[in-house]
């Protein structure tokens, strides 16, 4: 665009075409937004036309998952309750994407309310995996992941609680990162457990990601929680990966379930690191398997609370029917969530409480803690952690919903940098059975530079980039 | 009042607005009232998807200050938790409060008699308010939610169970009042909401130490309703225990029409509210350079000022009292005291009159009427001169003429004349009517324009009538 060869609005209309061609079968939008961005798109025209883009960011169509709030776009986190709801603010990245330029294609559908790992749980319809239609993209944010891989977008948000931008980044075959706890601002994401969301990209490298989350990190006034820390994501970028240690973790290398393909491809893409010049030492991840657990129990419980506020009264869906108050609290709730919202809200309001408390989310908090160490006590020894993203590859439709455990089990490698509140990327790293896997780099807080910096090593040495699945 | 061999044992939880400029957690303005309804919103207070709270320092000071008015220890780490519940005036699900490390705890209020030790005080959000429409709650339609006041800070300040009477419960309130004035937390004006007294009350046996059932008394809005509730619910559960029967634990309101109490709520089965540390906010360290700091802003307390007027000026314990009673009639009476007046006569006029004068004024005024320069009427009217122009008091009793007339020969020479003028009452006065002098003073300081210093007319009178 800087050569003018293209123009935002041109490269948005190949975008809307490709999209009409493809999501038919994808199912990666929930809606698209061409009227405000095409008004975008020709600001940004205008912009390079005089030679003052805003940056690299300008012009570029972006989608957006449906957590994440845009001023006056329908928002509903893929959920029933909240159809109809037009949220009259920006999330902040929202709004400092908007400040970089970018053009917001639509928003991306996700398992409800950000919980699953399949995009199944969305309360519209499930997203399909580009790679493999009758498989799943992963999720929550599998429409964000399925839209990148698709060429439906060049660059997506989304969030990540417990492996939400990791895992469906591997098992559509693209970049995704999800930052340092407190990175970025979450004012303005539909707060699925506050303690563990993270807002971040996907993308088709990891440069553009970079860019991404250069563009949208930072200390923001309004989240209590985001960090003031200096925000360089690029400086280091190129720096290579000699002398560096990559430290590798038993727990997650032997994870119950991993397939062997998945082993295979990290286990060479350990030894292209190691051909770089990084040196591989092992670490211990000791408490990798109450981690989940202690997941299981934080995440729903601050999940109960922070979807009280769907209860019919201001905004959403609300059932007309109800003849009292606790009527339309209970009809409204019942028919606006999906069944996995419903569980988790109800397993959240059993471990908090009285009585329980102690047991659970007390013990769980202290869990917490207990990962958090492990992870410290790790980067002692080295930079980075490498792993799988996913111990499987994509699998197919339908084939873990009626078994809740063993869809909670996707998130293993990846919950831990959550608990801990660390940077984690995922990248692909080649292909088993013809599907995407991904490798996933982990970093300490406030180091994604590092994680990084890592990821681009690996991408210019594995020579895998991140491609289009083919339709 | 308490029928003998019955003991009151009573217990305050006390909710206050603090003066804030904005909300607890967002910045809408966080005086709401008169305000249309819902006018006074934004996304955060209306618990919108997506948004975040993020905290008032200011209210935070407020309450650290009024922690370390009533004595309490602070701790150096404190946290926000989330007390869920669903209400409709409640737009998150959940109320921002805390829990188990409040701001504050184990202080103690010094009331009339008693002292009352606090158990805690700390900060959390009001919550938004439901319009019913119709005329009675349960015959309403519909209900409305306004959220103007939704995200008002509000401090909790919860004391033992040391009260025994409506007096003192009473008296605990007014000192809390007073407190709260003085340290700048809150206007804490009962008839507005912003200052919300719910005691818990219950009666025992004399000699007893086993508490008995407790209801919690609400509504209460002004001090008055606050003794008379006190009053009746104890007079209630008296009645009801020497019946034979039992109290039941329950809330109940006050209603002002008919004077009594009545049942709201049953307390019986206790709300699970869930609570645990609300993710979204950072816990807040209170280091010990702030609280240093916060100290230092702490005006001088009502009871030690109470006793250094006292002992500084001689003031009757009545006086001290008023003068204290709120900090801005102390501070100007201590002016009026500088500027160089009495303290007694400065007492007197600062307490009767409430003058709108500058305390230099007053004091100048407190020194025109000591010499016998003007009269009480005159003082007054010079004052308001002063208020109102601004002009010095020496100026106005100059311009106006007012200078009081004491010097016996321009006197003598009106006190002659008005004798001529009214030989009636001059001959009543001589058949012994004594009071006839009285009219006689009257038109001295007639025929002066008000001027006459009316001792001085008296005496002239006396001498010439020959008594």
């Amino acid at each position: 665009m800087r050569r003018r060869e293209t123009t935002p609005s041109e490269l948005l209309e190949r975008q809307l075409h490709d999209i009409e061609a493809r999501d038919e079968q994808v199912g990666a939008f929930l809606r698209l937004t061409p009227k405000p961005a095409r008004v975008q798109a020709a600001e940004a025209d205008a912009r390079y036309a005089r030679g003052e883009p805003l940056g690299p960011l300008d012009g570029i169509p972006l989608a957006v998952k449906d957590v994440l709030c845009v001023d006056g776009v329908e928002t509903t986190a893929g959920s029933k309750i909240l159809a109809g709801f037009h949220p009259p603010y920006d999330a902040t990245a929202i709004a400092r994407l908007r400040a970089a330029g970018s053009v917001f294609v639509g928003m991306t559908n996700c398992d409800e309310f950000a919980m699953g790992s399949s995009t199944e749980n969305s309360g519209y319809f499930p997203t399909r995996n580009p790679w493999g239609l009758d498989r799943v993209p992963g999720g929550s944010s599998g429409g964000s992941a399925a839209a990148v891989a698709a060429g439906m977008a060049v660059l997506a948000l989304g969030t990540d609680t417990g492996g939400s931008i990791r895992q469906p980044a591997a098992l559509c075959g693209v970049v995704g990162m999800k930052p340092t706890y407190g990175r970025v601002s979450r004012y303005g994401l539909i707060a699925f457990a506050s303690s563990l969301d993270q807002i971040g990209p996907f993308t088709r490298s990891v440069t553009d990601a970079a860019q991404v989350l250069q563009a949208i990190s930072g200390r923001d006034p309004r989240d209590a929680t985001s960090g003031d820390r200096p925000v360089d994501m690029l400086s280091q970028l190129e720096a290579g990966v000699e002398g560096l240690r990559v430290g590798v973790a038993r727990e997650y290398t032997e994870v119950e379930g991993i397939e062997a393909g998945v082993r295979a491809r990290v286990d060479e893409a350990l030894l292209k690191l190691e051909s770089a010049g990084a040196e591989l030492v092992p670490v211990r991840l000791p408490h990798t398997d109450y981690g989940l657990a202690a997941y299981y129990i934080v995440a729903p419980a601050e999940a109960s609370s922070n979807l009280a506020r769907f209860d019919g009264i201001k905004y959403g869906a609300s059932d007309p029917t109800a003849g009292t108050l606790l009527e339309t609290y209970l009809r409204t709730r019942r028919h606006g969530f999906g069944p996995e919202v419903r569980r988790r809200i109800m397993l959240g309001t059993y471990a908090l409480s009285s009585g329980y408390y102690d047991a659970y989310y007390l013990k769980a908090q202290k869990v917490r803690t207990l990962v958090a160490r492990d992870f410290a006590e790790a980067f002692k020894d080295c930079d980075v952690i490498v792993s799988a993203t996913s111990p499987t590859v994509a699998f197919e439709i339908g084939a873990k919903t009626s078994d809740p455990l063993a869809m909670y089990l996707c998130d293993v490698l990846t919950l831990g940098g959550n608990l801990a509140g660390l940077p984690g990327i995922s990248l692909p790293c080649g292909e088993a059975e013809g599907l995407p896997v991904g490798l996933q780099v982990l970093a300490p807080q406030w180091r994604e530079d590092v994680a990084l910096r890592v990821a681009r090593a690996y991408e210019v040495a594995g020579g895998i980039m991140s491609r289009v699945a083919p339709s | 009042m308490i029928s003998d061999g019955w003991e009151a044992v009573i217990g305050m939880e006390v909710h206050v607005q603090l003066s804030t400029r904005s909300k607890m957690f967002c910045s809408c303005a966080a005086d709401y009232l008169g305000a249309a309804p819902n006018s006074n919103v934004c996304p955060v207070c209306m618990g919108m998807p997506g948004v975040l709270p993020v905290a008032n320092r200011v209210a935070v000071e407020k309450v650290l200050k009024t922690a370390l008015a009533l004595n309490c220890s602070i701790p150096e780490k404190s946290k926000f938790d989330r007390k869920n519940y669903f209400y409709p005036d409640l737009p998150k699900g959940y109320q921002i409060s805390q829990y188990d490390l409040p701001l504050s705890r184990d202080g103690w209020l010094d009331t009339g008699g008693a002292r009352v030790r606090i158990t805690r005080a700390h900060l959390e959000e009001d919550t938004g308010s439901l319009k019913h429409a119709g005329d009675a709650l349960h015959t309403a339609q519909e209900s409305l939610v306004d959220l103007n006041r939704s995200g008002v800070p509000l401090m909790e300040i919860v004391s033992e169970p040391d009260i025994r009477s409506a007096e003192e419960a009473r008296d605990y309130a007014l000192a809390l009042r007073q407190l709260l004035r003085y340290v700048g937390a809150s206007e804490a004006d009962m008839e507005k909401g912003q200052l919300r007294v719910e005691p818990n009350i219950s009666v025992r046996r004399r000699g007893d130490d086993k508490l008995g059932v407790k209801t919690e008394l609400k509504n209460l809005n002004s001090f008055r309703a606050l003794y008379r509730g006190v009053e009746f619910e104890i007079r209630r559960q008296v009645e009801v225990l020497s019946g034979g029967g039992e109290v039941a634990q329950e809330t109940r309101g006050w209603s002002e029409p008919e004077q009594r109490t009545f049942s709201q709520r049953s307390k019986e089965y206790a709300q699970d509210y869930r609570y645990f540390p609300e993710p979204d906010l950072p816990p807040i360290i209170i280091d010990p350079g702030w609280l240093d700091g916060l100290r230092d802003e702490l005006p001088e307390l009502p009871g030690p000022r109470r006793l250094r007027l006292l002992r500084e000026h001689g003031l009757s314990e009545q006086d001290a009292r008023e003068l204290t009673a709120e900090k801005a009639t102390a501070d100007y009476f201590e002016a009026v005291v500088a500027a160089g007046a009495e303290a007694k006569p400065a007492a007197n006029w600062v307490i009767q009159e409430a003058p709108a004068a500058r305390p230099e004024h007053l004091a100048a005024v407190i020194r025109l009427v000591a010499a016998g320069s003007i009269n009480r009427d005159q003082a007054r009217e010079v004052l308001g001169a002063a208020a109102s122009t601004g002009a010095d008091p020496d100026q106005i009793v100059r311009d106006r003429g007012l200078a009081q007339i004491s010097d016996e020969a321009e006197l003598g020479a009106i006190v002659d004349r008005v004798l001529l003028e009214n030989p009636g009452a001059v001959a009543d006065y001589r058949a012994g009517k004594q009071q006839a002098i009285q009219a006689l003073v009257g038109k001295v300081i007639g025929a002066s324009q008000r001027r006459a210093n009316a001792q001085v007319a008296r005496r002239l009178l006396e001498e010439r009538l020959g008594t």
